[in-house]
């Protein structure tokens, strides 16, 4: 039998429910021996699907490798800890079982334990980014590098402090009971958004893998709605936004990959089927009682992605609210594009006086913007840095004809 | 025709080195398209998977756990072919897949059977 053609990331997607089965055996004091096993499981399958076809049902063949090798390891090294170091023993060897359930619920139920614990409050953000990308989407540690836009080397050496930071920590791998949820869901989901992020805005020049790692970062969310526990109201709000922004990915580059500003956008590409998808998520997130920074984002990102007349005043308004619940230099830039759009330069570059944020080149772009027939050679200043700072070369080129334009 | 043996011989991976879910997905891929041509000419015999883990008995009959320390590599999988001569059968192996791999290798045998000429 061929490898199906509609199953494309069918190894990743089997890595990363074999693999949270393995750490919910090992535990996160051993999550090399889990990587380590489940590695060995796909290599099993390579060379032997390869030889002779898939077999009807890859998860289960796969699940039963898997947990043989565990069973293995555990009597290897139970014989080894008796013997060796009894103290250690005492102290580790108490594996949880390996189930015999195929389940999807249990398969999901193993990836949002893994979710919590490795966004931890005390982990470093960019450690959880690069564990959940290698532990619950399956990435290699080249593929994680190159989302980076750094060296393999780097990247295993931070997968390296945080399975350390982890194993220190001693975090269990559990959904937190409702009273923790709302301490704990937070980082849960700032991590999915600077995943999402780092797809939608990295200067990555790989398309597919910038879309793959969107596409990942809502279908963790995706996870956590469909669990009864952790759909609340706040994530519906992130899916929002990340779907609203997701309808506009395809239109902000052109055929030869170059980088199209949102004001030079089409907006008949923009896609309708995400901007409902979106609708419906925002719908659900008002079910809570409080507004939270993703509230304000998603519904800034909505009229973004639709063509309204109104749409700069109402995006104003929003940039006004999220201001006060999240005074950042970033959100405050925002705001003054807005403001341009409503009011002209003049009160942008009034409301930018006091906003300092001289390493962006989004900062240096919209700068250049507002003086451009004002000041030609303020403006031309700043598109230089612009440039300058920006890290993709297709950025640079879109920034290099706003300034041929002056 | 006679029928040779395809051993495939993987240098055991270092931690560092592990491929990817979706590498290991085009090793499969790559696999396929190069059992697929043996079929396709009419020479495939049959061939295995191995696991990686295995058991060693040496002859004062004491079984040890692989990986073996002794060999750096370890057989991943075998298929057995028909062919014309030692030529052939070489030609088709050394397309296998695992080739692609720094410190893999293949090693063709003839299967010797009792009417053998030669």
């Amino acid at each position: 039998m061929n490898l199906d053609a509609r199953l494309p990331h069918l190894f990743r997607t089997e890595y990363r429910k074999i693999v949270s089965v393995l750490c919910r055996t090992f535990g996160l004091k051993d999550v090399e021996t889990a990587e380590d096993i489940a590695s060995e499981t796909f290599l099993t399958a390579a060379q032997s699907w390869g030889i002779e076809g898939m077999p009807p049902n890859p998860t289960a063949w796969l699940y039963t490798v898997a947990r043989n090798k565990a069973s293995n390891h555990l009597k290897r090294s139970g014989i080894y800890s008796k013997q060796v170091m009894p103290e250690y023993s005492r102290q580790y060897n108490s594996p949880a079982e390996f189930k015999d359930d195929l389940s999807n619920e249990f398969f999901e139920d193993s990836q949002l334990r893994l979710m919590f614990a490795l966004c931890h409050p005390s982990v470093p953000a960019e450690m959880q980014v690069s564990m959940c990308l290698r532990l619950l989407c399956g990435f290699g540690v080249g593929e994680i590098a190159d989302a980076f836009m750094t060296d393999k080397e780097n990247i295993s050496k931070r997968l390296l402090r945080a399975k350390e930071r982890l194993r220190n920590l001693n975090v269990s791998l559990e959904i937190p009971p409702t009273d923790q949820l709302h301490a704990r869901i937070g980082p849960v989901l700032t991590t999915i958004y600077l995943l999402f992020n780092e797809g939608y805005y990295s200067n990555s020049g790989d398309q597919v893998l910038r879309r793959d790692l969107c596409l990942e970062a809502i279908r963790l969310n995706t996870m956590l709605i469909e669990h009864d526990v952790t759909n609340v109201p706040q994530a519906n709000a992130l899916m929002a936004l990340m779907c609203f922004h997701f309808s506009r990915f395809d239109s902000r580059m052109g055929v030869e990959g170059e980088v199209i500003l949102y004001d030079d956008q089409d907006v008949s590409a923009w896609n309708a089927d995400w901007v409902s998808r979106g609708g419906f998520f925002l719908q659900r997130s008002r079910q809570g009682d409080s507004i939270t920074s993703f509230h304000l984002e998603a519904a800034i990102a909505y009229h973004h992605a639709v063509a309204e007349p109104d749409k700069w005043n109402n995006i104003l308004h929003l940039y006004n609210q999220l201001l006060q619940i999240n005074p950042s230099p970033v959100v405050a830039m925002n705001r003054a594009y807005a403001l341009y759009k409503v009011a002209g330069p003049e009160d942008a570059l009034a409301a930018l006086e006091d906003v300092s944020l001289s390493d962006s080149h989004l900062y240096h772009a919209l700068l250049g913007q507002l003086w451009s027939s004002r000041d030609d050679d303020r403006a031309r200043d700043h598109f230089l840095q612009a440039i300058a700072i920006a890290r993709s070369p297709a950025l640079k080129v879109a920034l290099q004809k706003k300034l041929d334009q002056l | 025709m006679e029928e040779y043996i395809i051993l495939m011989r993987l240098d055991l991976i270092t931690r560092e080195a592990q491929p990817s879910p979706e590498q290991l997905q085009v090793y499969m891929q790559q696999y396929q398209s190069w059992v697929d041509g043996i079929v396709a000419a009419g020479k495939f015999v049959g061939g295995k998977g191995l696991s990686t883990e295995g058991k060693v008995i040496r002859f004062d009959r004491v079984i040890t756990d692989g990986p073996f320390v002794e060999v750096k590599e370890s057989i991943a999988g075998f298929i057995s072919i028909r062919a014309n001569d030692f030529d052939d059968a070489a030609a088709i192996a050394a397309l296998c897949p695992i080739l692609n791999g720094e410190g893999n290798s293949v090693e063709v045998r003839r299967i010797i059977d009792r009417e053998q000429r030669s």
